[in-house]
């Protein structure tokens, strides 16, 4: 699944020949089918209030991005150790070794042994399988996929996070994906913090085809920066404005109200599609904190875990799941431009499990 | 969220103190705590079997079961062990004998090696050495840049003649580096290097050849604090990949607890040098592996937080106040004087949060107001001399001049009579009973109240971890000296740890 779409106004003048053949796009293009006729309808809605012009106008085309190796990058969990019956504790060590927490690699374990109790399951793959569908069954969402499909463009997707998670990098593979699909896409320097951050960015801009918009002062407000690029986005007719801020230490209440000001002062032009949370997949429990403060603060609606492709498993992301009920939405899984790809439960529980 | 190692200890402890001798199963359970905990900060499990295995081999033994506290001399020996393999004591940086000194950083991306190479250089500066920056890391984008901005605000020069973003030689750079700080007798170079995985034996094999291109004198492996399990990979693949002589640790001012230091000094046997712990350029100092300690046990830092008390109080300021309470004289002046003492060490936020058990407090501390004290302090300020002296006098319309004076409505100044007046009630019981323990300590903290007015700002006056007086071991002592008096008589909390 998980191929990514969004969703834009088809041009004016096309609009009128395009509504019937509307329908099979969408069928066509969109995973999840339960989803579809709500958006459709939000769609009209908004459009009917906005301009009042006929629906003919209103109608959205789906945007398919270029595929992406998602699984390539991650190592199995059992290099080491045999998986049988006698040696489950051992897995309680596995996965207290991927990071997955104490709790969670004890509540994970108990649940493997009661379905293997359950199901007779003896053999190392049979017990593997088990362990692999409960994976699955616990990343599978409905809503793993960037929500841009309300037609109200630009989607504005703002990224967070701590320091030296990979923000800028993230920002950068995104943006260059989503002109590779064909979007107009528009860049927010707004982290004016950190030394040639807003450099480090526009680099990215010229790699990926992007526009940027800098601050025009030295350590201008980033609420400011976050604010022109939205505007900019509309005044260009960007298909998505992606803003980049400073990382910033979740305990720092004082950057993170000025996260909260960045949201806010976006929000005055156009709603926030998203708010990606980049997450480095070496972190440790902490990330749970992480996780849990930008959530409260910047409304994050959905995690990026890079750093996937080293020998990191990311697996605290099981517990930022399970208790702050998170999706993860894209994973970067190496340094090169398209080392970037959707998260997929199955390839991501196939390739810890091996 | 569970509770710190603290709060399990105690619950731990609560059944053993009746018995006062440890069985090996008492053992076994503290142990299981002390595994939780360790795990918890991201400890490797590797790291953290071996420690286990190490501590309840000396618990099972004499030291133990002679003691007189025996569940706190099992948390001594954590103690020990933990800052034994944290380094012991500090470690210093070696300058070579004939200059220039060179200083390799490496690490994993975004570990913080092109900031902190800012602030190390900015340190030598300021102990009076020539340092110059030089920009390896040619691989990201706008990395090169970052460092010339870097070398600017700290006023030391970067060689940096390859604009990077995946361009040019990192070898060719370092030679020419070194080459060029030798003629221009620069004392130190610092090599800022690009960040790699463990496993990216291309990269892994440039930093190598930088490393014998430059033939440093120190290889600092940096590492952020928020790192998971894979610490142990990453210093492992460091270790064999370049060799390091020492650690830093970045990124120590978030609340990560910070275990993975403690997996790489074990891994690599490599001590810990320098801890970063901030944005700014300054935010930098030398590791205390006693702290590091406390702090992956969430023990609290209770050596900085006497430190503080010690340097803030006023000591002959508190003798007068314990004789003002006794006379019961104490006035709302005083009460203000009490205030700005503890505005002195700094954030309330930030002292609470460095005792022992204040894990549990955590989500109060949150809701802890830091302004109080400013509309404290201004009420008080609307108040006549005379008002202040005998807060008995205020009326109704007295009450209402200083709510207005101060921006406050009267129901404000109402509660803080209120508070006052049970405060000064409290400090009479007090100062009654005898309580010669940390001077002004004592008879401070309960002056505010109820914790939601306890507050304070200063955010210029936030407690450091590095204090910078005295000897260690000789203040460690005294704290522990100064704990058992002023917590002997209050049961529960102190019950374990410094007591």
């Amino acid at each position: 699944m998980a191929g990514l779409i969004f969703w834009r106004k088809k041009k004016e003048d096309k609009a009128q020949d395009v509504e019937p053949a509307v329908i099979p796009v969408i069928e066509t293009t969109l995973d999840q089918p339960d989803i579809e006729p709500e958006v459709h309808d939000s769609v009209i809605e908004t459009e009917v209030i906005a301009e009042s012009v006929i629906v003919t106008e209103t109608v959205l085309e789906a945007v398919q991005l270029p595929k992406r190796k998602f699984s390539g990058g991650i190592k199995s969990l059992f290099s080491r150790i045999k998986f049988d019956v006698e040696n489950l504790n051992d897995l309680e060590d596995v996965l207290i070794q991927a990071d997955f927490g104490v709790d969670a690699a004890e509540s994970i374990v108990a649940q493997i042994k009661s379905r293997a109790k359950a199901s007779g399951a003896k053999t190392e793959g049979e017990l593997k399988q088990i362990l692999t569908d409960l994976l699955t069954e616990s990343f599978t969402r409905e809503d793993i996929a960037l929500k841009l499909d309300s037609g109200v463009q630009p989607y504005v997707i703002l990224v967070v996070g701590v320091n030296g998670a990979g923000k800028t990098t993230t920002i950068g593979k995104l943006a260059n994906w989503l002109v590779q699909g064909g979007a107009k896409v528009t860049l927010g320097a707004a982290d004016t913090f950190r030394a040639a951050a807003v450099e480090q960015l526009a680099t990215w801009a010229t790699r990926s085809n992007s526009e940027i918009v800098k601050p025009t002062t030295e350590g201008q407000e980033p609420a400011s920066v976050a604010y022109e690029a939205v505007e900019k986005a509309i005044a260009n007719g960007s298909d998505i404005a992606i803003i980049d801020t400073a990382g910033r230490l979740q305990n720092k209440q004082g950057l993170m109200d000025e996260l909260a000001k960045v949201r806010r002062v976006i929000e005055k032009q156009t709603p926030i599609s998203e708010v990606l949370l980049v997450l480095d997949a070496t972190t440790g429990q902490n990330a749970l904190a992480q996780a849990k403060a930008f959530a409260e603060v910047a409304q994050v609606t959905g995690i990026v875990l890079t750093k996937l492709d080293g020998t990191a498993k990311g697996g605290i992301v099981y517990a930022i799941q399970d208790q702050l009920n998170l999706p993860i939405k894209l994973v970067g899984v190496g340094e090169g431009i398209d080392d970037f790809a959707f998260f997929d439960a199955e390839e991501f529980a196939q390739g810890l499990v091996g | 969220m569970f509770g710190n190692l603290s709060d399990r200890l105690v619950e731990t402890f609560k059944n053993l103190r009746s018995k006062g001798k440890l069985s090996a199963a008492d053992i076994d359970a503290t142990l299981r705590e002390i595994r939780r905990a360790l795990l918890e900060a991201d400890v490797a499990l590797e790291v953290v079997k071996n420690f286990i295995a190490a501590v309840r081999e000396r618990a099972l033994g004499d030291e133990v079961s002679k003691a007189l506290n025996p569940a706190q001399q099992v948390v001594q020996i954590v103690n020990e062990e933990l800052v034994q393999i944290l380094g012991g004591e500090q470690k210093r940086i070696s300058f070579a004998k004939n200059p220039p000194t060179v200083i390799m950083l490496a690490g994993l991306q975004g570990s913080g090696k092109t900031t902190l190479a800012g602030k190390l250089a900015k340190w030598l500066k300021d102990q009076g050495q020539t340092p110059i920056l030089v920009a390896c890391d040619l691989q990201r984008p706008n990395a090169v840049n970052q460092l010339q901005i870097l070398g600017e605000s700290v006023g030391v020069p970067v060689f940096a003649p390859e604009a990077g973003n995946g361009s040019g030689n990192p070898v060719t750079v370092a030679k020419d580096a070194i080459k060029h700080a030798k003629q221009k007798q620069f004392s130190v170079v610092i090599v800022d290097t690009a960040g790699r995985l463990g496993i990216d034996e291309e990269l892994m094999k440039q930093a190598k050849d930088i490393r014998d291109a430059t033939d440093p004198d120190e290889v600092l492996f940096v590492i952020d604090s928020m790192i998971g399990q894979d610490a142990v990979n990453v210093a492992k693949a460091f270790e064999d990949g370049v060799g390091i002589t020492g650690v830093v640790v970045t990124k120590l001012d978030g609340d990560a607890r910070g275990g993975a230091a403690l997996s790489v000094a074990q891994v690599t046997g490599k001590p810990i040098v320098f801890a970063s712990t901030g944005e700014a350029l300054d935010a930098f100092e030398p590791f205390y592996p006693d702290r590091m300690a406390s702090r992956i046990l969430d023990m609290g830092d209770i050596l900085t937080l006497i430190e503080q008390a010690q340097k803030s109080f006023d000591e002959e300021q508190a003798m007068e106040m314990a004789e003002k309470l006794a006379k019961d004289n104490f006035t709302l002046e005083d009460f203000m004087d009490q205030m700005q003492q503890l505005k002195k060490m700094g954030s309330i936020k930030n002292m609470l949060a460095m005792m022992p058990g204040a894990g549990k407090l955590r989500s109060q501390l949150d809701n802890i107001d830091e302004k109080e004290i400013d509309r404290t302090e201004a009420i008080i300020r609307s108040m006549t001399p005379k008002e202040r002296k005998d807060p008995k006098i205020l009326n109704g319309s007295r009450r209402l001049r200083i709510a207005r004076g101060s921006g406050m409505t009267v129901t404000d100044v109402n509660s803080l009579v209120n508070r006052f007046e049970q405060a000064a009630k409290m400090m009479k019981t007090m100062a009654k009973g005898g309580n010669p323990g940390l001077p002004g300590m004592p008879q401070g903290l309960p002056a505010f109240g109820g914790a939601g007015s306890q507050a304070n700002k200063n955010k210029k006056a936030k407690p450091k971890k590095g204090g910078k007086s005295g000897n260690p071991a000789k203040r460690a002592a005294e704290a522990a000296g100064i704990s058992i008096e002023s917590q002997g008589d209050s049961g529960s909390g102190s019950a374990f740890g410094l007591k």
